[in-house]
């Protein structure tokens, strides 16, 4: 057994580390610079550490996909405290884009979106299409002359539609089609007066998701990506390199330090909370759940790196970390007590994990929808009765 | 990154598998679970596993063993505990570990070959009542060379031909006919017997390297249980989501009732996670000194806790029939308690673990 990356990536770990050293700190210090971040992101895709799987000709690194290298970047990236390749919006665009658009569609909007110039919002979700998101109604048509779909319907949960350019969505372009036949895939720029974005404010005060209403919004014809009603399937992109569930660790990790330097910082009964025995054993039993986190994305990263089957938790992983969040902010709730009820006062932060912690319940599919894709993929258990579903489309 | 069983390893597993999937069929189990009087082990299927040489895997080649580590035993520790197989492994490995650990050459020499083979029986003597079973709450002694006291819940004492007994100085090793007294504890898990073990002066003979071997010999008990409760939690899930397949009510398969669906997706939840758990502290215990004490306590608690848990789960997706006598249920709901209760409750190894942690 070999956790980690191991001595065979020691070689290409060095050789990451000399380039960052050489990089990061900007020569001025600035690390806060939007310039000299570019100028290192630009010198960390030549060479070969960043966008590792789109072509160099739309402003990628092109490399042979491996997790292993991957995870050494991410690692020393964030050792480092260096910027890292995070595409501003939504970058799933990108791999549909690779995989279902057209020369001109990639060559147009991929380098552009790596650079952030084009930012991106997914429409996906409307108020009567959630979880069932074949049901959505938001409908475009053709113009006569052929060049242009006009849009007309409304969409909601958009992360970050204010500062977004444009959308990748899913329209009705055939009504008379069945439900799933008679979507398509359009590219739309928002920027454009038949478009109003309307900001929800979340429980927590803070805004990141909107409405987005189309009243006859126009985008032209080849925009489509795809076939015309076959946007179901072109959903259904996701990268294929390089995948490693060692990178969505990060946020669970994190938190459970924070919880435990919580635990040392607040007082309870004149003693500090971790020495509470209920505190502890309940830090310890989230600690056992975390491990378990740990090792099972360890194991099903090993399966992916070697070519094997078996791997089952990977389908777990969203509910058993939307739990597990679940259950460790119950417990900062528990520490810091009379600071539960302050949205002005320092337990803030723990205010809104408590309150955000539930959000990973509903976006990006479900629990329930999760639930659903265990009980058919992992335990084998008859199809429900809903004739499809892609799991919510939150994002 | 390869946190994966080596071809070898998964080979073992499946020649286990398939002796207990000849010889440790359900029916065969329940007809040893009912069988009046004291709990016995099924002394053929163990004899089948000497002759596979299951018992030289932690001795050392030259002392006539196969000198593998403590993941070969803990996998196979899991095919035991997913068939709820009654034989007496676990107290014979930790016993062997612990001379293979603590004893001298000598020792060594004399003791381990008869072990491996199989040939003696052997088992371990920790707890001395209210829960105190780690190294730190020994408190009997022999120093003198005699030993007097009470241990209790010792696997197999009545049947075993050695005792390794944990004591203030180490271990010492007590051999069958020396002055002590069995009684066998009606215990709830029938497929591992245990006896309370009343010592009266008994002979008994120190390890010569015990006082250093306790705590990892303690760990590797504790994650041999671990691996029993994920081998037993895993086949509930199964047995649960067959059952649901095939159960009709109101017309149709209930494996079509969502409330179900979710209830065996929660068994699952609580059963797949856990195995990296396990196998990270058998992996510790081999070859990460440091994080093996820690890794051991969280798997013994996690593992365990989650897998009376799960037999629980598994009797309600089950009704009626589940609650039964006949049923395999409380076979398994029974091994989940041996597994929650042996080396201490979950909630004891959660506070160690919080105090290895440093916190």
């Amino acid at each position: 057994m070999e956790l980690g990356f191991g001595a065979e990536y020691d070689a290409f770990r060095e050789e990451v580390r000399t380039f960052i050293k050489s990089h990061w700190p900007p020569a001025d210090g600035d690390m806060k610079s939007r310039e000299n971040q570019r100028v290192f992101i630009e010198a960390a895709i030549g060479q070969g550490y960043m966008h590792r799987s789109i072509p160099k000709r739309f402003g990628g690194s092109e490399q042979e996909p491996d997790i292993g290298k991957a995870e050494v970047i991410r690692e020393e990236l964030s050792r480092a405290r260096a910027p890292s390749a995070r595409i501003p919006g939504n970058g799933l665009v990108v791999p549909t884009l690779l995989e279902w658009g057209t020369e001109e569609q990639q060559e147009r909007f991929i380098a552009p979106t790596l650079r952030g110039d084009i930012i991106w919002a997914q429409g996906f979700s409307e108020p009567n299409a959630g979880s069932d998101l074949a049901s959505l109604r938001t409908r475009a048509e053709l113009t006569p002359d052929g060049k242009t779909w006009i849009i007309n319907g409304q969409k909601i949960w958009t992360t970050g539609a204010h500062f977004a350019t444009h959308m990748f969505c899913l329209v009705r372009t055939e009504p008379d089609a069945p439900k799933h036949a008679g979507i398509s895939y359009l590219l739309v720029d928002i920027r454009q007066p038949g478009v109003t974005v309307r900001p929800l404010v979340q429980m927590t005060r803070q805004k990141e998701f909107s409405e987005v209403f189309f009243d006859n919004a126009e985008t032209p014809a080849d925009m489509l990506v795809g076939e015309r009603g076959k946007g179901w399937n072109v959903t259904r992109s996701t990268l294929k390199h390089e995948r490693s569930g060692i990178a969505a660790m990060t946020w669970p990790l994190s938190m459970f330090r924070d919880l435990v330097k919580l635990a040392r910082e607040v007082e309870r009964d004149g003693r500090p909370a971790i020495k509470d025995q209920r505190i502890r054993e309940e830090l310890a039993g989230i600690e056992g759940e975390l491990l378990g986190l740990v090792y099972s994305t360890y194991r099903s990263t090993s399966l992916d790196v070697h070519g094997q089957g078996g791997d089952t938790f990977t389908t777990m992983r969203k509910l058993f970390m939307t739990e597990l969040a679940g259950r460790m902010s119950k417990l900062a709730r528990d520490i810091v007590e009379d600071g539960f009820l302050d949205m002005s006062g320092e337990r803030l932060k723990w205010i809104e994990r408590f309150m955000i912690s539930l959000s990973m319940s509903i976006a990006g599919g479900t629990s329930n929808i999760q639930r659903n894709i265990i009980a058919e993929k992992v335990l084998g258990l008859p199809r429900d009765r809903a004739p499809e579903r892609t799991g919510g489309a939150t994002a | 990154m390869n946190f994966l069983l080596s071809d070898e390893q998964n080979a073992l597993v499946d020649t286990v598998r398939a002796l207990l999937r000849d010889k440790c069929e359900p029916t065969h189990v329940h007809k040893l679970f009912d069988t009046p009087g004291d709990a016995v082990f099924d002394a053929e299927l163990w004899a089948a596993l000497c002759e596979m040489g299951i018992p030289a895997i932690p001795v050392p080649e030259e002392h006539g063993g196969l000198g593998l580590e403590l993941i070969d035993l803990a996998i196979l520790a899991e095919v035991i505990g997913a068939f709820a197989a009654p034989v007496p492994y676990l107290g014979h490995a930790v016993a062997t570990i612990a001379i293979a650990r603590g004893g001298s050459e000598e020792q060594k020499a004399r003791l381990l070959p008869g072990l491996a083979s199989g040939e003696k029986l052997a088992t371990v003597a920790f707890d001395e009542g209210q829960s105190r079973w780690t190294p730190a709450d020994w408190a009997l002694s022999a120093a003198s060379g005699v030993l007097t006291g009470t241990k209790h819940l010792v696997p197999n004492a009545a049947e075993a031909d050695l005792l390794v007994v944990g004591v203030k100085e180490g271990f010492a090793v007590v051999e069958k006919g020396a002055d002590y007294t069995c009684a066998r504890v009606d215990s709830a898990d029938r497929t591992r017997p245990v006896d309370t073990v009343n010592f009266t002066g008994a002979a008994a003979e120190l390890l010569a390297e015990g006082a250093g071997a306790v705590d990892a010999v303690f760990d590797a008990a504790a994650v041999l249980l671990a691996a029993d409760a994920f081998g037993g939690a895993e086949h509930c899930v199964e047995m649960s989501v067959e059952y649901a397949k095939m159960r009709e009510q109101y017309g149709q398969t209930i494996a079509q009732f969502q409330g179900l669906r979710y209830q065996l997706v929660k068994m699952a939840l609580n059963t797949e996670p856990t195995r990296g758990l396990y196998w990270f502290a058998a992996h510790a215990w081999d070859a990460l000194p440091d994080k093996a004490r820690h890794a051991a306590a969280q798997a013994k608690a996690q593992v365990t806790d989650n897998y009376l848990q799960v037999t629980r789960d598994m009797v309600e997706a089950h009704g009626g029939i589940g609650f039964t006598w006949e049923h395999d249920a409380h076979i398994y709901m029974k091994r989940a308690m041996f597994d929650w209760t042996w080396l201490g409750s979950p909630g004891r190894h959660r506070l160690r673990a919080a105090d290895l942690a440093g916190w």
